[in-house]
C-alpha cells in the first residue's frame, strides 16, 4: 500500500464545520475535570442544535498544565483556561452560539491583560515545538489526523533510502538520546545494523520515571503516532522486524491511546507485513507494573522476558546482546518523535537548532514553584533565565527563585547565581547536573536544600533494585545521615561521610541508577554548602522547611486574642484568653503549622 | 510476607483467573502481563493464582513469586476497597503534599502502608506519577485528583466513602 492508497482510504472530514472545540485530554486536564466540562458542554452543543456545524475533539497535552483544563476554540484560536464544568454551557451559549468570547475565561498575564489567542500566550512565543509538534492539535485516537497532517510520510520517505542513508541522516542531525544518557542515537542504531542476526529487536523506552518528568507521558497521549512511526524507521533501519513498546503502568491514558494508534496503524497497513511493499515490522505493548530501575535498558529487556527487572552490567551492550540476546535498540518515546521529522525536513533542518555540540531542541517539564507549569520545547542553548522567566511566568506569590533541580533523581541543582546558563549537555554537566530526562523542578526562597537533597535520596533508596551493595547499603547511609542532619541531629563530620560516600557509590555501582544516585547530594553540596553548615553547626534551617529545627512564635503585638489558633490546634499547645494575647506551649507543640495557617493578623511566625 | 495459602479460592474464581490467563500464549516473556490480568480479576495476586500461572508457563512458583514480588504495583494481599495513592516526589513535595498528608491523616486516623479498620481505605506513599503541572496530587483507586489543598481532602474522600 502506498501513501496515496492511504490517504484516499481517509473518510472525506466534514468541511462545513463552522467551528471546532479541543478540549486538552492530557492526564493533568484530566485530572483537573476536563471530561466532565467536555459532556455538559457536548450536551448544550447538542440541546441547542449545533452539531452539524461545531464539532469537539479531545487532544493531546497543550503544555499549560496549571491552566487546565483548557479549551481552545478555533479558527479564532480563542483559549479559554481553567475551564471548569460549570463554565462549559457559557462558551457554548456565548461563543459557539452568539460569536462573544468569554472574556473571564481567558488567560491574564501578570500585569492582568487578557490574552485572547493561543498565539499571542507568552508561554508559547519561545518554544520550538518538534518532537511536541502535534500536541494539542490533533486528536490522537485518529491516524487520520495523523496522517494528514503528513504522518508516516517519513517512513515512506525513508523506504526509498537505504538502510546507511537513514542512519547518516539521524547521525548529521545530531539527535542524541532523550531518555537522560545523551548517546547519539544514529550511532545506536549503526552498530545494531552491523550486527549480523537472524533476529533483531527495536524497543521505544516509555518507562518514564523520574519525578517531575512528564513529557514521554505527554507524547504517548498526545501524538501516539510519531513514536511508532519514529520506531518503524529504526526497526528499517537495523533490520528488526518485531518491537516492544515498554510503558510503565502508571500511565494507563497512554498506554490505552499507544494501544488505539497500534491498532490503527495495522488496520492501514502501516504496521504489520508489508509496509509500503517494503518492511516487515510490528509493534507490541508491554506494560511495566511499579520499578523505577526498569527505565535502565538491561532491566527494561529483563521485564520484556518475564523476568526480575534487575540490571545487569554492560558491555555486552543491547545493540550487540539484547532482548533474549538479540541485537536490539532501546530509545526513548522524545528522541523517537523526533526521528520522522529529521527524516521529512533533513538532517540541516533540524541541527540549525540548538548549540555546536547539542543539537535541536529538548522537551522540559516545568514543576514546582513556578507560574507556568506544564511542557516546554525550546532549542538546545536556551537560558534557564529565559525558560523560568520568560515561559514560565517566574514564581509565585513575588517569591525568589532558589534553585532548579535538572534531570531529577540523577541530576543536580542549579543556583539563582547560575541563572543564565545556556540549558544543554555539556553545560549543565560542567555546572554538575545533566539534562536527563527534561525535569525541571523549580524552587523558591521556601525550599530547603538539604531536605531536597533527602527527599532524592529517599526516592533512590527505595527504587534501589538491591543487587549491588553500594547501591543497596551506601545510598542507605547516605539518607540516614542527610535524615540525621534534618532532624538537628548532625555532626559537621557527616558533611565530609556524605561526600566519602557519595564519591564509592559513583565509582562502584552496577548500573546508572546507582551511579547518578548521590548527585543530588553532590551538587547541593556544591552550591548550598553554608545550607548544611546551618543545619548541623547552628542547628538552623535557613528555608525554615525541617520541622525539628523550627518553632511556631506568636507575636504579642499583633495577636488580637482570637482563639482561631488555639482552637485548632490538634495538641491544645495554644493558651491565652479570649482578646487576649495567645502563646505557644513549646512542649506540646508537634509543629504542624495549622496556627499559622489560620492566623488572619499574621501574629503566627515560624522562627 | 509469606505467600497466602491456597486454599481460599472459590469455584468461580478459579475458573475466572483460568478464563483470563487463556488468552496468553504460555511463554515467558508473558509472565508479567498474566500477572496484571490476575490482579484485574482479582484485585490481588493471591498465592494459589501464582501456582496457576506456574504451571501455565511451566516454570517454578518460586520464579513467578520472585517476578511478582519485584514489582511494587502487583497485591500479594489483600487490600483495602479505596486504595490512595499520595505522590511523595519532590514536586508534590514542595508544593505541599505534606500538608495533604497530614488532613488524609487526620481524616482516616491511618499513617502511610496502613488500612481503616474498617477496611474502606488504604493509604501508600508514592513516586511521581508525572501530573507534576497540577501537583500536589494523589490517586484514589485509578481517578487522578491534583491541585489538592488540605481542606479539600475531606469531601473528596466521603465520595469515595459512599460508592
Amino acid at each position: 500500500m502506498g501513501l496515496t492508497d492511504i490517504e484516499a482510504k481517509q473518510t472525506k472530514l466534514t468541511a462545513v464545520d463552522r467551528s471546532h472545540v479541543l478540549i486538552c485530554a492530557g492526564a493533568a486536564c484530566v485530572a483537573s475535570g476536563a471530561m466532565e466540562m467536555e459532556a455538559l458542554m457536548k450536551a448544550k452543543i447538542s440541546e441547542l442544535g449545533l452539531t452539524c456545524e461545531v464539532s469537539v475533539f479531545d487532544t493531546g497535552c497543550v503544555g499549560t498544565c496549571d491552566l487546565g483544563p483548557v479549551v481552545v476554540v478555533y479558527p479564532e484560536g480563542t483559549f479559554y483556561v481553567k475551564v471548569k464544568p460549570k463554565d462549559a454551557e457559557e462558551i457554548v451559549t456565548e461563543h459557539l452560539l452568539k460569536g462573544r468570547v468569554v472574556e473571564r475565561l481567558l488567560s491574564r498575564t501578570p500585569e492582568e491583560h487578557t490574552v485572547p489567542t493561543i498565539a499571542e500566550h507568552p508561554f508559547f512565543a519561545k518554544q520550538q515545538r518538534i518532537a511536541l509538534r502535534n500536541l494539542g492539535v490533533i486528536n490522537p485516537e485518529d491516524i487520520q489526523e495523523y496522517v494528514a497532517l503528513g504522518g508516516y510520510s517519513a517512513l515512506a520517505k525513508a523506504l526509498t533510502m537505504t538502510q546507511d542513508e537513514v542512519i547518516q541522516m539521524v547521525l548529521d542531525s545530531g539527535l542524541r538520546g532523550r531518555g537522560g544518557a545523551g548517546f547519539p542515537t544514529g550511532r545506536k542504531w549503526a552498530f545494531a545494523k552491523e550486527v549480523e542476526a537472524d533476529q533483531k529487536y527495536v524497543i521505544i523506552n516509555g518507562d518514564e520515571g523520574d519525578p517531575g518528568a512528564f513529557m514521554d507521558r505527554s507524547i504517548l497521549e498526545g501524538d501516539p503516532h510519531s513514536v511508532i512511526e519514529g520506531l518503524a524507521i529504526a526497526a528499517y533501519c537495523i533490520g528488526a522486524t518485531q518491537g516492544y513498546a515498554y510503558v510503565r503502568a502508571e500511565y494507563p491514558l497512554a498506554i490505552k491511546r499507544l494501544q488505539i494508534a497500534i491498532d490503527q496503524a495495522r488496520e492501514f497497513g502501516l504496521l504489520g507485513a508489508g509496509i509500503f511493499d517494503k518492511l516487515d515490522f510490528d509493534i507490541e505493548i508491554r506494560k511495566g507494573a511499579g520499578a523505577f530501575v526498569c527505565g535502565e535498558e538491561t532491566a527494561l529487556m529483563h521485564s520484556i522476558e518475564g523476568l526480575r527487572g534487575e540490571p545487569r552490567p554492560k558491555p555486552p551492550f543491547p545493540a550487540v546482546s539484547g532482548l533474549w540476546g538479540k541485537p536490539t535498540i532501546i530509545n526513548n518515546v522524545e528522541t523517537l518523535a523526533s526521528v520522522p521529522v529529521i527524516v521529512e525536513h533533513g538532517p540541516d533542518w533540524y541541527s540549525a537548532f540548538g548549540t555546536e555540540t547539542s543539537k535541536g531542541t529538548k522537551v522540559f517539564a516545568l514543576a514546582g514553584n513556578i507560574n507556568n507549569t506544564g511542557l516546554i520545547e525550546v532549542p538546545f542553548g536556551t537560558t534557564l533565565r529565559d525558560v523560568v522567566f520568560e515561559i514560565g511566568g517566574g514564581i509565585p506569590r513575588g517569591k525568589a527563585f532558589k534553585a532548579a533541580q535538572t534531570g531529577g533523581p540523577s541530576g543536580g541543582c542549579i543556583p539563582a547565581s547560575m541563572l543564565d546558563i545556556s540549558l544543554d549537555y555539556e553545560s549543565l554537566q560542567k555546572a554538575g547536573s545533566i539534562v536527563g530526562s527534561g525535569g525541571l523542578i523549580i524552587m523558591d526562597e521556601d525550599t530547603c536544600m538539604v531536605d531536597v537533597a533527602r527527599f532524592f535520596l529517599e526516592f533512590t533508596v527505595d527504587e534501589s533494585c538491591g543487587q549491588c551493595t553500594p547501591c543497596r547499603e551506601g545510598v542507605k547511609r547516605m539518607l540516614e545521615i542527610l535524615t540525621r542532619i534534618t532532624e538537628g541531629k548532625g555532626e559537621l563530620a557527616d558533611i565530609s561521610k556524605l561526600e566519602m560516600l557519595a564519591g564509592g557509590i559513583s565509582k562502584t555501582s552496577l548500573c546508572q541508577l546507582g551511579i547518578t544516585a548521590p548527585n543530588p547530594v553532590q551538587s547541593t553540596l556544591r552550591y548550598f554548602r553554608d545550607e548544611y553548615i546551618a543545619h548541623v553547626v547552628d542547628k538552623q534551617c535557613p528555608a525554615k522547611v525541617c520541622r525539628a529545627l523550627i518553632q511556631y512564635d506568636i507575636v504579642p503585638e499583633h495577636c488580637t486574642g482570637c482563639t482561631l489558633c488555639a482552637k485548632h490546634c490538634p495538641t491544645n499547645a495554644i493558651h491565652g484568653e479570649l482578646k487576649g494575647v495567645h502563646t505557644i506551649d513549646q512542649e506540646a507543640c508537634i509543629k504542624c503549622g495549622e496556627c499559622l495557617a489560620r492566623c488572619r493578623t499574621d501574629a503566627v511566625i515560624k522562627v | 510476607m509469606a505467600v497466602e495459602k491456597t486454599c481460599c479460592a472459590s469455584a468461580e474464581e478459579e475458573k475466572a483467573v483460568r478464563t483470563a490467563l487463556e488468552a496468553f500464549e504460555p511463554v515467558r516473556t508473558n509472565l508479567i502481563p498474566m500477572l496484571h490480568a490476575v490482579q484485574e480479576t482479582l484485585g490481588q495476586i493471591p498465592g494459589w493464582a501464582m501456582e496457576e500461572v506456574a504451571e501455565t508457563l511451566n516454570v517454578p512458583v518460586a520464579e513467578v513469586w520472585g517476578t511478582a514480588s519485584f514489582y511494587t504495583m502487583f497485591d500479594l494481599q489483600s487490600r483495602a476497597k479505596h486504595i490512595i495513592r499520595l505522590c511523595e516526589s519532590p514536586p508534590c513535595h514542595i508544593t505541599g503534599a505534606a500538608g495533604i498528608l497530614d488532613a488524609i491523616q487526620e481524616e482516616l486516623g491511618i499513617g502511610p502502608g496502613e488500612v481503616t479498620p474498617d477496611g474502606v481505605f488504604g493509604l501508600e506513599l508514592v513516586s511521581c506519577f508525572g501530573v507534576c503541572g497540577v501537583a500536589p496530587a494523589m490517586i484514589v483507586d485509578h481517578e487522578v485528583h491534583g491541585n489538592l489543598r488540605p481542606e479539600m481532602v475531606p469531601q473528596l474522600l466521603q465520595k469515595y466513602r459512599e460508592q
